[in-house]
C-alpha cells in the first residue's frame, strides 16, 4: 500500500474528497461548510450527538439528497449523484444501520439486485450465484447462497450488503451505526471484516456513537456538531475525553427552567422489565413531581422501554401506576392520567392528516362529537401554547416541527395527565419551541405530575431532570442525581460496553439448561 | 401559514367544500351532464330523465354509503355484492315463508350486517388483510346465495316492496322520486352526520388516518373495524332490498361487480384508498356521475363498451386531479 502511494501521484489515493457543503432544510442549515477528505484504505470515524448532521452527510453522500451547495470529487471526477442507484454505480454505497434486505429472495439475489448478469431477457442464475459466492468469500463468510434472506441473522445480513457493495465495485463504504445491534462476538467479527477490506483499499466512512469502538478501528476522526465540522485529525493524536468534549461542547445557558420540585410518592414503578431483544433489562420508580430523564443512543432499548410502559408493546416485567398493578390497555392508562408522546411525530405522535382539533379530541373522545366545541377546546390550547397555526382546522402536517411537538404535547395537557412519558420531546423541535417545551415540563412537574423523559440530547436531560439514567444496549443502568453527574461520565457510560453484559447473557442460558 | 383564513364557527360554504374535496368531482359532473345535455337537447335535461337516473344510482349509492365508510378507515369490501344478492334471496325466501314485508326486509338488512360483522371479525381480531378477508366472503357469500336458491331465481309474492324503486305513477306525483330514492337521500344524511358528529366518525377517520397515532391515544381500534364492516354490510343489505324491489325475485347471480362500482364511486369522489380521506358527498357525486355517463350514452346511442372506457377514463383523470391537488398542499 505504502509503495502503491508512493510511485503514483500523491493525490490517486485521495478516493473521496467534500469540500464546502451545506445543505438547507427550508431556512434551517442541517450542514454548513463540511468538508474532510478519504483516501483509499483510510477509516475515518464521522461521530457527533444526534441531530449534529451525520445523518445528512451520508444522505448527500449516498445520493438521497442534493446539497445545497459545495464540491464532491470523486476518484478526482465531480460526483453529484441523482440517486442511490447512481452513487452505487459510481463507486459509493452506504450500508444502512436499518439494513436494507428484501426478506422473501436468496441471498445471491439480494447481493446481485440491480446488477443481475442477463442474456436478453433471461436471469443468468449460475452466473448470479457463483459472483454473489465470490463476494462473500472475499469477505471471509461461507453464507449459502440459497438461503432465503429472512433466516439470516443481522450480522449475517450486515455481510451481505458489504457483498452488495463490494460486488457492484463501490470503493467507498458508508457504515451507519453498524454496531448498534450487534453482538460482542459479531463486532469483533466486523471490525476483523473492516480491517480486511482496509487492507484491500477500500476507503470507509464510519458513522458511530461508540467511542471506544471508534477510537479502536477508526484511523481518523471528524466531529460534527450543528451541521460544522467541529474538529478533525488522526486518531492516534486524540484522547477520549477530547472527542466527547467536541462533541458537546456548548453552554446550557437559560435554556432551562432551574428546578426545585416537590418530591412526592411513587407513582410508576416499574420492575425488571424487559420486551424483546432490545429491552433487556429496567427498573425504577417514578416520583410524583419528579423529572426523570434516561439517556440513550439509537437502538439502546429507550424507545422500548417507554412503549412496554404505555402497553404499546408486549413486555414481561412489572409495571404498577399509582399502587395499581397494571398491565393494563392504552384507554385504561389514558383513563388513569399516564399519557405518552411518541419519538416519532409523523408515523405515530400525531394524524398529520387530522386537524389540529382533531388530533386533541382523539383521547378519550366523547360518544356524540361537537366540532365546534372541539374547535374551541383546541383553541384554548394554541392559545396557551402559542401554537402558531392558521386556526384549529388546520392539518397538523401543515405545521412547523416545534408547533406540531406542542400539539403532541397538549394532548397529555387536555388531558389532565399526571403522568407524563415522553419519548425525545424537542427532537427535530427549533430552540425557541424547546424552550417553551422545557417550561411546559416544567410547570407540570411543579403541578405535581410525574415526568419520565427519554431522550439522546444529554443537555436537555442534564437542565431539567431531577435524576438521571443511561440505557445502553437494552439495560437501564442506576438512575442518580443529576448533580452527581456530568455530561462526561453520561457520555462514558452509554458509550462503553455495558458491564456484566456477557456474564448475565450467559448466566440465564445456563438457568434455562 | 398567513394564507390561511382565520376560522370562524359558522358554516362556510366556500370552506366546506374545499375542506370536503368535492369542488373537483362536482365540476366533473356538471361538465359531463351539460355535454349530454348539449349532445341529447331534447330530453336529456328534463326532470323525467333526472328522476330516471336518481332510481339508477340508489342501488350502487346505498353501497357505496357503506364503502364510503370502509375506504376512510383504510379497507376495502370486495363482498358487497354477493351480499347484495344473499340479501334479495333471504328477502324473497322470508316472503315466500309468509312473513309480512317489514320482517322480510329487516331480514334482508340482517343477513347483510351479520355479513360486515363477520368481515370485521376476520380483519379486526384475526388480522385477515381487509383484501382478503372480503375476498373470501365474496365468494361464501355468494355459495351460500346460491346454495339457499337452489341455483335458480326465487319468485315471491307482490308486497309493497316491490314500489320502493317503481316509477311513480301521477297520483303520487307529489313524492317527486320513489320512497326508496328518499330512503338513500336519508341515510346519506345519516351517514353524513355519523362521520362528522359521532366518536366513532372522528375514529374511523383516525383509524384510516395512522392507525399507529390511533392505538397511541387508546382508540379502540377493533371496536371501529368491527362497526366500520358491520354497517358496510348493513348497507349493502339495504341495498339488496332495493334491487329485490326492482327484480321483484330473489336473485343470487345479481350485483356481481357491484363492489367495483362502488370503490369507483367512491374514489371519484376524492377519497384516498389509503384511508383517512373521503366524503359522502363525494361519493354521491361520483356515483352520480356513473350514472349520468350510462344513461346518457344510452340515449345518444353509444354502445355499452364506450361507456366502460369512458368510465375508466375518468377515474384515472379523477387521481390526476387529486395528485396534483395534493402536490401543491
Amino acid at each position: 500500500m505504502e509503495e502503491q502511494t508512493a510511485n503514483e501521484n500523491p493525490f490517486a489515493s485521495t478516493v473521496l474528497d467534500v469540500r464546502n457543503v451545506s445543505l438547507l432544510y427550508g431556512n434551517v442549515p442541517a450542514l454548513s461548510g463540511v468538508g474532510f477528505s478519504l483516501c483509499a484504505g483510510e477509516l475515518r470515524a464521522v461521530i457527533g450527538e444526534n441531530g449534529a448532521g451525520k445523518s445528512s452527510l451520508m444522505n448527500v453522500l449516498a445520493g438521497l439528497v442534493k446539497p445545497s451547495s459545495g464540491e464532491m470529487k470523486l476518484q478526482g471526477l465531480p460526483y453529484s449523484p441523482a440517486d442511490p442507484g447512481q452513487a452505487r454505480r459510481q463507486g459509493i454505497s452506504m450500508i444502512h444501520q436499518e439494513l436494507s434486505v428484501a426478506p422473501h429472495l436468496t441471498v445471491s439475489e439480494n447481493i446481485m439486485l440491480g446488477i443481475e448478469p442477463v442474456s436478453g431477457l433471461w436471469l443468468k442464475r449460475a452466473a448470479m450465484r457463483e459472483r454473489a459466492r465470490n463476494a462473500l468469500a472475499a469477505l471471509g463468510s461461507d453464507i449459502d447462497v440459497d438461503a432465503p434472506c429472512s433466516t439470516l441473522s443481522l450480522s449475517q445480513m450486515q455481510i451481505l450488503e458489504i457483498a452488495r457493495a463490494t460486488v457492484g465495485g463501490s470503493k467507498v463504504l458508508i457504515l451507519d451505526e453498524p454496531t448498534s445491534s450487534l453482538t460482542k462476538e459479531d463486532t469483533d467479527r466486523l471490525f476483523a471484516l473492516l480491517g480486511r477490506l482496509k487492507r484491500e483499499g477500500y476507503a470507509i466512512l464510519y458513522i458511530s456513537h461508540f467511542l471506544e469502538e471508534v477510537q479502536q478501528i477508526a484511523d481518523s476522526y471528524t466531529v460534527l456538531r450543528d451541521g460544522r465540522v467541529v474538529g478533525s485529525g488522526s486518531m492516534a493524536e486524540v484522547a477520549l475525553k477530547d472527542l466527547v468534549s467536541m462533541m458537546l461542547g456548548r453552554d446550557l445557558g437559560e435554556l432551562y427552567p432551574s428546578h426545585r420540585h416537590l418530591i412526592g410518592p411513587a407513582v410508576l414503578e416499574v420492575a425488571s422489565l424487559s420486551c424483546g431483544k432490545r429491552l433487556r433489562s429496567a427498573s425504577f420508580a417514578l416520583h410524583k413531581g419528579e423529572v426523570l430523564g434516561i439517556f440513550g443512543l439509537v437502538g439502546s432499548g429507550r424507545t422500548e422501554l417507554l412503549r412496554s410502559i404505555f402497553g404499546l408493546e408486549a413486555a414481561s416485567g412489572r409495571i404498577t401506576i399509582k399502587g395499581r398493578h397494571a398491565g393494563s390497555t392504552v384507554q385504561a392508562l389514558w383513563r388513569g392520567g399516564t399519557g405518552m408522546v411518541s419519538e416519532d411525530r409523523k408515523e405515530e405522535g400525531l394524524s398529520i392528516n387530522m386537524s389540529i382539533a382533531d388530533n386533541l379530541a382523539l383521547v378519550e373522545t366523547p360518544a356524540l362529537v361537537n366540532p365546534g366545541k372541539l374547535e374551541e377546546q383546541a383553541r384554548v390550547w394554541i392559545k396557551a401554547l402559542s401554537v402558531a397555526c392558521g386556526g384549529a382546522q388546520q392539518p397538523v402536517g401543515q405545521l412547523s416541527g416545534g408547533n406540531q411537538q406542542k400539539v403532541a404535547i397538549a394532548r397529555l395537557l387536555a388531558h389532565k395527565v399526571d403522568i407524563f412519558l415522553l419519548d425525545e420531546p424537542t427532537r427535530g423541535v427549533d430552540i425557541g419551541s424547546k424552550r417553551q417545551i422545557y417550561d411546559l415540563i416544567h410547570e407540570a412537574a411543579g403541578a405535581g405530575a410525574a415526568v419520565l423523559i427519554v431522550s439522546s440530547y444529554l443537555p436537555e436531560l442534564l437542565g431539567l431532570c431531577d435524576r438521571l439514567a443511561v440505557m445502553n444496549r437494552g439495560v437501564l443502568l442506576p438512575f442518580r442525581p443529576v448533580s452527581e453527574v456530568s455530561e462526561f461520565s453520561v457520555m462514558s457510560e452509554a458509550t462503553a460496553p455495558v458491564p456484566g453484559l456477557e456474564g448475565q447473557s450467559e448466566t440465564t442460558t445456563e438457568t434455562k439448561l | 401559514m398567513s394564507d390561511v383564513s382565520p376560522m370562524t364557527n359558522k358554516l362556510n360554504l366556500p370552506v366546506v367544500l374545499s375542506r370536503s374535496e368535492i369542488l373537483g368531482p362536482l365540476a366533473a359532473l356538471l361538465v359531463v351532464y351539460l355535454v349530454f345535455c348539449w349532445l341529447s337537447p331534447s330530453s336529456f335535461a328534463g326532470a323525467a330523465n333526472l328522476e330516471l337516473i336518481l332510481r339508477q344510482s340508489t342501488i350502487v349509492g346505498l353501497v357505496s354509503l357503506g364503502m364510503t365508510i370502509v375506504i376512510i378507515a383504510g379497507g376495502i369490501d370486495l363482498s358487497i355484492g354477493s351480499v347484495v344478492a344473499l340479501s334479495t334471496v333471504v328477502i324473497a325466501s322470508l316472503l315466500n315463508a309468509g312473513f309480512g314485508p317489514v320482517l322480510a326486509a329487516t331480514g334482508g338488512i340482517a343477513v347483510g350486517a351479520l355479513s360486515g360483522l363477520a368481515n370485521g371479525f376476520m380483519i379486526a381480531r384475526f388480522k385477515v388483510v381487509p383484501f382478503i378477508a372480503t375476498l373470501v366472503s365474496l365468494l361464501v357469500l355468494r355459495g351460500i346465495a346460491k346454495g339457499l336458491a337452489h341455483e335458480q331465481k326465487v319468485d315471491a309474492p307482490l308486497t309493497w316492496l316491490n314500489e320502493l324503486l317503481a316509477r311513480l305513477d301521477s297520483a303520487a306525483a307529489w313524492q317527486l322520486v320513489p320512497a326508496g330514492v328518499w330512503l338513500f337521500l336519508v341515510m346519506a344524511v345519516v351517514v353524513t352526520v355519523l362521520l362528522r358528529y359521532s366518536r366513532l366518525g372522528l375514529h374511523v377517520f383516525a383509524v384510516g388516518s395512522n392507525v399507529k397515532t390511533a392505538l397511541l391515544c387508546g382508540v379502540n381500534v377493533e371496536r371501529v373495524e368491527l362497526w366500520v364492516y358491520s354497517l358496510c354490510g348493513a348497507f349493502a343489505g339495504l341495498a339488496g332490498l332495493m334491487q329485490f324491489s326492482r327484480l321483484t325475485v330473489g336473485d343470487p347471480t345479481v350485483a356481481s361487480g357491484l363492489e367495483l362500482d362502488a370503490i369507483a364511486a367512491v374514489v371519484i369522489g376524492g377519497a384516498s384508498l389509503k384511508g383517512g380521506r373521503g366524503s359522502v358527498a363525494g361519493t354521491i357525486i361520483g356515483a352520480l356521475l356513473m350514472a349520468v355517463l350510462r344513461a346518457g350514452c344510452t340515449q345518444i346511442g353509444l354502445a355499452n363498451w364506450i361507456q366502460e372506457i369512458v368510465t375508466g377514463l375518468i377515474i384515472l383523470a379523477a387521481m390526476g386531479v387529486d395528485r396534483l391537488r395534493y402536490r401543491q398542499a
